[in-house]
Order: structure tokens, then C-alpha cells, then sequence
């Protein structure tokens, strides 16, 4: 392998999930419409859930199902990751749903999701 | 008995689930199951923290596997003693929050309450668990009741509702990164397993990395000074019934993860150790002051606690940052006390806007004589949060203050009595809003036949009066139970 596919290989996947998060964070703080800053929020989980994944895998290994003959613990990957991030979904989706849900009654109340629009008429109400 | 450190968790969360469908026969049939629940978790808790104080911490392992395998529940004396809080906490505000219910819609009764006990199983569950990801996801289960519970406050609610979701998904992220590196140096997620593995040395760079997130993500969480944004907005709109529960106890839960994390976890011989809690300090320092400052000029009685909350939290940090034995044990004291004070307070601002709509702290004339049981609430919680004897407020920062001369670190001695005296500025405003500020003859829009305010409020009320002074008079006891647990982590 060449420097590079060796430096990708080995620390690739930390700074996609570097940036993914800075991604998310970045769409939170700059975006004025509350859906797209939802969105945000959405990739700075996933970057999360990545990384959890990769700590997870071997090189060479199969899914942790027992098979024949094979008892060596390096021939499987770990899968108690991939039940943690399980785990961490559902609770992304539930942040997402209420998120969702609170957008919905402000768009009722306010008849917009745009920051801007918000402001000015929290002052009318 | 070797199955309540489970028991008080589930309890609650069984009356969540149940409640909306059981308002579906009757209207009150859910809320009264949710009271049984949170009663009996209560009971529990106290009879789990005598067995604790008696026998030594227990634990709990979820399907008896082998330890760093299983979900934990570990209860030490620390841990008990807030599990208990935070189960008495939990009890009397879904009392009080019977003044809130909108009778015409079972809907909404059924779901409020869920929503609050839902709230306080996710703060025991953290408060309990010994395991980094159960954390996490009891954190965020309290996290999404808070957000369900400040959108019920109306239009303003919703939208600190809102913000205060992205920012709190932000730090439950951070922290689960935190937890992720932490995973990958040591290969567990129990605390004493990883406490043991972190301390064999090693990768020390790799856990600052993870430190420094976990305090990052706990700091939102908690509302610490530079990560304090979201909290004011947050607790001046929120839901009045829950006010209490949100301001009170949910920001202390962090504080006590962080100090189990710091403490139990990473330890004070952990290479950086001295650096984090000088940066720790830092912001420590600042809080104190700030929150103090931006608290005096406030009319907004809610707000005025809000920034007031800063403070507070500060002070817990400060007992750590310390690290004296004495020192963590009087932030423990100001922890405690601080959820009946600042609880107290919220009890007085939602009683105040319940009769007369009104919490601007300039209409507070003559409240002394139409609200009696309120005046005194506010008098005591404001004496306590000042710091004057006999109330707990003195006798936490006397310990602190006890634990920066042991130290030799006086900075934080003078800090603390600045911001004590900063804090006596504006209480003492509030104190002379009640007693002498012109009656502004306010209608009165929910007349009570005999007495000032209806009995679901006034009981909480009097419980936070009493703890405020038997934690006070009976601190040694409680110093004692906690003080063998410190002994060996201090400095």
C-alpha cells in the first residue's frame, strides 16, 4: 500500500467522522430555518453512530454468528457496537420525532419555520 | 430488598406507560397509579439508602451476568442519597402539579403526567446506573420528557423547547463520543472496569480527548457558565407545574455524572488531571460571578432564578474543582439542598402566577399577607440561598469553604464570599419586594375557599420549607454517611 491508502485506511474514517460532525454543527449554528437545522442535527448523530461502527469491525472477520469450526474470537466482529448504536437510533429517532413534532405546532402557531419570521412575531403574541 | 435498585427505576416507568391508557377509564385513574408509582419509589429509595448505610453499596446486575459484561445499578452512599432526592423531588411536584390539569381533556391529563414520570425515572436511572451508555441513554430519556415538558408552556415554551433540543442533542452527542474513545482505549463500558483499566496508564492522551468531551457534553447539559445559553430562556418559559423538577434537579444530574466521572472514573492521580480542573476553575470562577451579576438586574422572577441557577451550579462544581474530602461533601450538601431550594423558589413564582397571572417581581406587594405559606417559602430559600444559619445554604459553603483552606487554594475561598454577597444583592431585593414593596391590588383569579392556595400546592410548599431546615440542623448526619466514600478519592 502507498502512504496514503495506509494513512486511509488506518485514521480515514476518524476524520470523516470529524467531519461529519463539524457538518452537523456547522448546518445547527448557520442555517435560519429550523427544519434544516433539524437536518443538522440528524448528520451530527450519524457521525456518532459511524464512529462507534468502526470501533466495532477486524480486518477479515464475519458477522458475530457462531459457525462451524470457527471459535476464534478475531475471526468475528464485536457486536456489542452495533447493539449500542442500535440502541443510540432509536434514540436519534426519538429526538427526531419530537423535534419534528415541536416544528409542527410552531408552524401552526407561527405559520412559519423560518428563524427570522419567528422572532418577529414572538414579540406580536 | 437486593432488587429496589431496579425496582425504583421501573416503578416510575411502568406508571409512564400506563397512565395514558388507563385515562381512558377514568380520568384520574392514570394520574393515581403514577402517584402510587413515584410514592412507592420513594419508599423504596429511603429503605435502599438505609440498607446502603448499613451493609455498604449495593448492586445490581441486570440478567446476573458477570460483572463487565452486564448492565450495572450501583448504589453507594452518594448514590443513594440523591436517588432519594430526586424520588421525594419527583413525588411532591406531581403533586403539585394537580393545579395545572386541564380537566376537559383526558388526553392531556393522562399525557402530562406520563411525560413527568417519565422525567424522573430517566434522572434516577442516570442517577444510578454504573454503566457509560445505560448513562446515556437514561440521559437522554430525561432529555426528551424536559423538551415534552417545556413546549407545554406555551408559544414562547415551544421555541425553547426547540432550541434547547439542538442543544442538548449537541452535548448527548459529545458525551457519546466521549464514552466511544473511552470504549475504544479500554474495551468496556463499566465504570469500576474502566476506572481500573484507565489507571494502569497508558493512552493518557486518547482518554483527555474523551475527558474533555464528557465535560463538554455534561457541561450543556448542566447549564455550567460558557455552555450556560439555552438554560434561561429554557426555565422562564417552561411548564409551571414541572418548573420545579426541570430547574431543581434535572441540571444537578450532569453535575453529579461529571463528578462521578472525574472522581470515580479517571481519578486524581490520571496524568492531566491538575490541568482539567485549573480550565474547570476558570470557568468556575466566572460562573459565579456572572450568573450573580446578570441575576440583579432581572424583574422576571423565574428569570431571576434561572441566572441564579448558574450560581448554584458553579458552587457544585466548585466542591469538586476543590477536591478536598470536606469540600465534596459540602457540594454534595449544596446539591441536595439546592433541588429543595431551588425548587422552593419555582413552587413560590408558579403559586404567585397561578392566583394573580403575574411574576413580575414589582407586583410583589403585600404577597406576605395574602400568600403566608408562599412569603415563607421565599424568606427561608432565599436565606438558604444566600448562605445565613440555620438553613442548609450556610452550612454546604462553610464545608466548601473549609475544604479551600485545607487546600491552600484561597482564591476560591474569595470568590465564594463575593458571589455569596453578590447573591445576598438581589435576594434580599426579592425579600423586600414581599414585605415592602406597595400593594398593587391584584385581582385575584382563582379564589381558594379557606386558605391561600389549593392543599396539592401548599403540601409541597411546606416539604420544601421543612427540608430546607432539617437539612440544615441535621447536616452532620449526612456529612457523615457520605464523608467515608470521599476519603479515599480526594486529593
Amino acid at each position: 500500500m502507498t502512504g496514503i491508502e495506509q494513512f486511509l485506511a488506518d485514521k480515514g474514517i476518524y476524520f470523516l467522522t470529524f467531519f461529519l460532525l463539524s457538518l452537523g454543527i456547522y448546518g445547527i449554528i448557520t442555517c435560519k430555518n429550523y427544519m434544516k437545522k433539524l437536518i443538522g442535527m440528524n448528520i451530527m448523530q450519524v457521525s456518532a453512530i459511524i464512529f462507534f461502527l468502526s470501533l466495532g469491525q477486524k480486518k477479515g472477520a464475519t458477522i458475530p454468528v457462531l459457525l462451524e469450526g470457527l471459535t476464534n474470537s478475531d475471526a468475528y466482529n464485536n457486536p456489542l457496537t452495533h447493539a449500542l448504536m442500535l440502541t443510540a437510533i432509536v434514540v436519534s429517532l426519538g429526538t427526531t420525532g419530537v423535534g419534528l413534532a415541536l416544528l409542527t405546532r410552531i408552524k401552526e402557531k407561527f405559520g412559519s419555520v423560518e428563524e427570522e419570521e419567528i422572532i418577529r412575531r414572538q414579540d406580536k403574541l | 430488598m437486593q432488587h429496589f435498585p431496579a425496582l425504583v427505576v421501573i416503578l416510575p416507568l411502568c406508571g409512564a406507560a400506563l397512565s395514558l391508557a388507563l385515562t381512558k377509564i377514568h380520568i384520574h385513574l392514570g394520574r393515581n397509579v403514577i402517584f402510587l408509582s413515584l410514592a412507592a419509589s420513594f419508599c423504596m429509595s429511603i429503605m435502599q439508602l438505609r440498607n446502603v448505610v448499613l451493609n455498604g453499596p449495593m448492586e445490581y446486575r441486570f440478567g446476573g451476568y458477570a460483572l463487565p459484561y452486564s448492565i450495572e445499578f450501583r448504589i453507594d452512599a452518594v448514590g443513594g442519597v440523591v436517588v432519594s432526592m430526586v424520588a421525594l423531588m419527583g413525588l411532591i411536584t406531581a403533586f403539585y402539579c394537580i393545579s395545572g390539569e386541564v380537566r376537559t381533556d383526558k388526553i392531556k391529563v393522562g399525557g402530562a403526567y406520563s411525560v413527568v414520570a417519565l422525567f424522573v425515572a430517566g434522572m434516577l436511572g442516570t442517577a444510578s446506573s454504573a454503566d457509560a451508555f445505560n448513562m446515556y441513554v437514561f440521559l437522554e430519556i430525561t432529555a426528551l420528557a424536559a423538551y415534552c415538558l417545556i413546549a407545554l408552556g406555551g408559544n414562547r415554551g415551544m421555541i425553547a423547547a426547540f432550541r434547547y433540543l439542538l442543544v442538548g442533542t449537541i452535548a448527548a452527542t459529545f458525551y457519546l463520543m466521549g464514552v466511544g474513545i473511552l470504549y475504544a482505549v479500554t474495551g468496556t463500558l463499566n465504570l469500576q472496569d474502566m476506572s481500573v483499566i484507565i489507571h494502569q496508564g497508558g493512552k493518557d492522551e486518547a482518554v483527555l480527548v474523551a475527558l474533555c468531551l464528557l465535560i463538554a457534553g455534561l457541561g450543556v447539559k448542566s447549564a455550567l457558565f460558557p455552555f450556560h445559553g439555552w438554560q434561561p430562556s429554557a426555565h422562564t418559559h417552561e411548564e409551571r407545574g414541572s418548573a420545579a423538577l426541570i430547574a431543581g434537579v434535572m441540571v444537578k444530574i450532569p453535575v453529579f455524572m461529571l463528578f462521578r466521572y472525574i472522581y470515580f472514573v479517571f481519578g486524581m492521580d490520571y496524568k492531566y488531571m491538575k490541568q482539567v480542573l485549573i480550565i474547570l476553575g476558570v470557568f468556575v470562577g466566572i460562573g459565579m460571578m456572572y450568573g450573580s451579576i446578570r441575576a440583579m438586574g432581572q424583574t422576571n422572577m423565574k428569570k431571576l432564578l434561572a441566572y441564579s441557577s448558574i450560581t448554584q451550579t458553579s458552587y457544585f462544581m466548585l466542591g469538586i474543582v476543590i477536591g478536598a474530602p470536606v469540600a465534596l461533601a459540602g457540594s454534595l450538601l449544596h446539591f441536595i439542598g439546592d433541588a429543595f431550594i431551588k425548587g422552593g423558589l419555582f413552587y413560590c413564582a408558579g403559586a404567585i402566577k397561578y392566583k394573580f397571572g403575574t411574576i413580575n417581581i414589582n407586583n410583589f406587594g403585600m404577597i406576605y399577607k395574602k400568600m403566608p405559606v408562599t412569603a415563607t417559602l421565599i424568606v427561608s430559600g432565599a436565606l438558604s440561598m444566600i448562605g445565613i444559619p440555620p438553613t442548609v445554604g450556610f452550612f454546604s459553603k462553610w464545608y466548601i469553604a473549609i475544604g479551600a483552606i485545607q487546600t491552600g487554594k484561597y482564591i476560591f475561598l474569595v470568590l465564594l464570599i463575593i458571589s455569596s454577597l453578590l447573591n445576598a444583592v438581589y435576594f434580599f431585593k426579592l425579600i423586600e419586594k414581599v414585605f415592602m414593596e406597595n400593594d398593587k391590588e391584584m385581582e385575584d383569579i382563582r379564589p381558594v375557599k379557606k386558605g391561600e392556595l389549593p392543599w396539592s400546592m401548599l403540601i409541597p410548599m411546606t416539604i420544601c420549607i421543612a427540608v430546607i431546615f432539617l437539612l440544615g440542623f441535621f447536616n452532620v448526619p449526612l456529612i457523615n454517611i457520605v464523608l467515608p466514600l470521599f476519603e479515599g478519592v480526594g486529593l
